[in-house]
């Protein structure tokens, strides 16, 4: 088990390959569809960002509201693959260096994140009261009118995760699958 | 005639919505159970675990077992017999739906309009399917469905010829494109038959069947052991991460076609298969 605490740098991520046990500490900032949308198109439009993604780890994630005195509801990862289609720009542009979901990424995705030496963690799909119990402070810090979508900040102690897919490409959902496979 | 006034169909789709979204049933617990057993993987057989754990977690903590407590899907079976009063019947499931999510602090995913893509704020409006049968009762499902499985769904329309083989491939194909997308182990509902609409929503009713349960008829369930055991050799495992437990079961339901036709529907439910029922 590895323990890495947020902000990431190159050489963090440079240790990192597919298939180790993460847990990672300190500040991470949820994002979803529509967040997505809006950081790129502010970005193209030369406006200023809600928040600064350099050598941070977006969570793809829209979690339950919280009951009273929680600090957050179920909060597991959503589908990766939704973010696509922006990821590569956000890699680029805004110095992401991590990602947490679930599923595969395109190859445009794994080439940014070669490029750049980001890395794409899986947590467990559908572990969302598990994995809230982690979270242990949680404030919305842009695009509060999206419900869900908001960007939260949260502060994580331990969140467990697993490279899937690390700097050099290596992706663990290939590994994995081929070792059960009984189909031609 | 049995008269139901609207507020009991409210309270009850609003413990409904709870209950389903927090509880799962004895059926999973055994199906799950029956998983670990087979499973290979030790990280696969860990990963199952996991899952058992957070299940128990969110009974203990009256917590939501994953954060995309979905779409509600209501399906209603009103007994011609049945006069619903005081109000409108929609209206009355709608309100349970609204009631359960906010008290029950259930995550609200829905966009008033698709391509506009505002939050209704409330989960509502649900997607409600009545059909009527004899008798003076009111069955209510709610059914959360999360998108992750939902969108990795399909709908194919075969021919005839394909036969047994071809719906078996478009199944398996389907599953393959999805990998871990859809959180395996799925619950995988293929409707058969009917038409466009009828497949779809056959299929969508097959995944509120107990796990574990086959079909009546014995060649349908004959083809559901075998798409079982053709998905479960694919090695796409828990999470997409390998093992052979990629579905922990397959629910086939037929219906009448055309001559020419042969409409395959494919419903992709996560490992959370979560359901509530009541009747009124």
């Amino acid at each position: 088990m590895i323990k890495i605490t947020t902000p990431l740098t190159a050489e963090v991520i440079k240790d990192l390959k597919a298939g180790d046990q993460v847990l990672i500490n300190g500040v991470i900032y949820t994002g979803r569809d529509a967040a997505h949308r809006r950081l790129v198109e502010t970005y193209k439009a030369g406006k200023e960002l809600p928040v600064d993604l350099k050598d941070q780890i977006i969570y793809y994630v829209g979690p339950c509201p919280a009951k009273p005195g929680k600090v957050i509801g179920a909060a597991g990862p959503t589908t990766s693959g939704r973010m696509d289609a922006y990821t590569p720009l956000i890699i680029e542009k805004m110095g992401l260096r991590g990602m947490i979901g679930k599923g595969g990424r395109t190859p445009e995705v794994i080439e940014a994140m070669k490029e750049h030496t980001a890395v794409y963690f899986l947590a467990v799909g559908g572990a969302g009261a598990l994995l809230a119990q982690r979270i242990k402070k949680a404030e919305i810090i842009a695009y509060e009118d999206l419900g869900p979508e908001a960007i939260y900040r949260l502060e994580v102690e331990d969140f467990p995760v697993v490279v899937g897919i690390d700097c050099y490409g290596n992706n663990l959902y290939q590994v994995g699958q081929a070792k059960y496979r009984k189909l031609a | 005639m049995k008269e139901i006034p609207v507020e009991l169909i409210t309270s009850t789709v609003e413990n409904l919505c709870i209950k389903a979204c927090t509880v799962l049933g004895d059926d999973w617990w055994e199906a799950t159970n029956k998983a670990l057993a087979q499973e290979e993987s030790p990280l696969a057989r860990d990963l199952i675990k996991l899952l058992q754990e957070n299940a128990r977690l969110a009974v203990e903590t009256n917590e939501a077992i994953c954060q995309d407590t979905g779409v509600a899907v209501v399906f209603l079976e009103l007994g011609q017999d049945v006069r619903i009063t005081g109000g409108s019947l929609y209206a009355a499931i709608n309100e349970g739906v609204r009631r359960g999510y906010t008290k029950g602090y259930l995550r609200k995913s829905v966009v008033g309009d698709p391509l506009i893509r505002k939050n209704t704020g409330d989960n509502t409006p649900a997607i409600i399917h009545t059909e009527i049968v004899d008798g003076e009762n009111l069955k209510i499902t709610v059914a959360p469905k999360g998108v992750g499985s939902e969108n990795m769904s399909g709908i194919k329309m075969l021919k005839p010829a394909d036969g047994e083989e071809g719906i078996i491939k478009y199944v398996v194909d389907m599953v393959e494109a999805a990998g871990a997308n859809p959180c395996p182990p799925v619950v995988i509902g293929v409707g058969i038959g009917g038409n466009l609409e009828q497949a779809g929503l056959i299929a969508k009713k097959a995944l509120l069947r107990p796990l574990g349960q086959r079909h009546p008829l014995p060649h349908a369930a004959a083809l559901e052991e075998k798409i079982l055991e053709r998905v479960n050799a694919t090695g796409i495992g828990p999470q997409g991460l390998g093992g052979r437990i990629t579905a922990l079961d397959v629910h086939v339901e037929l219906y009448p076609t055309h001559i020419g036709g042969l409409p395959v529907a494919v419903n992709f439910q996560c490992h959370a298969a979560r359901h509530a029922e009541a009747i009124l």
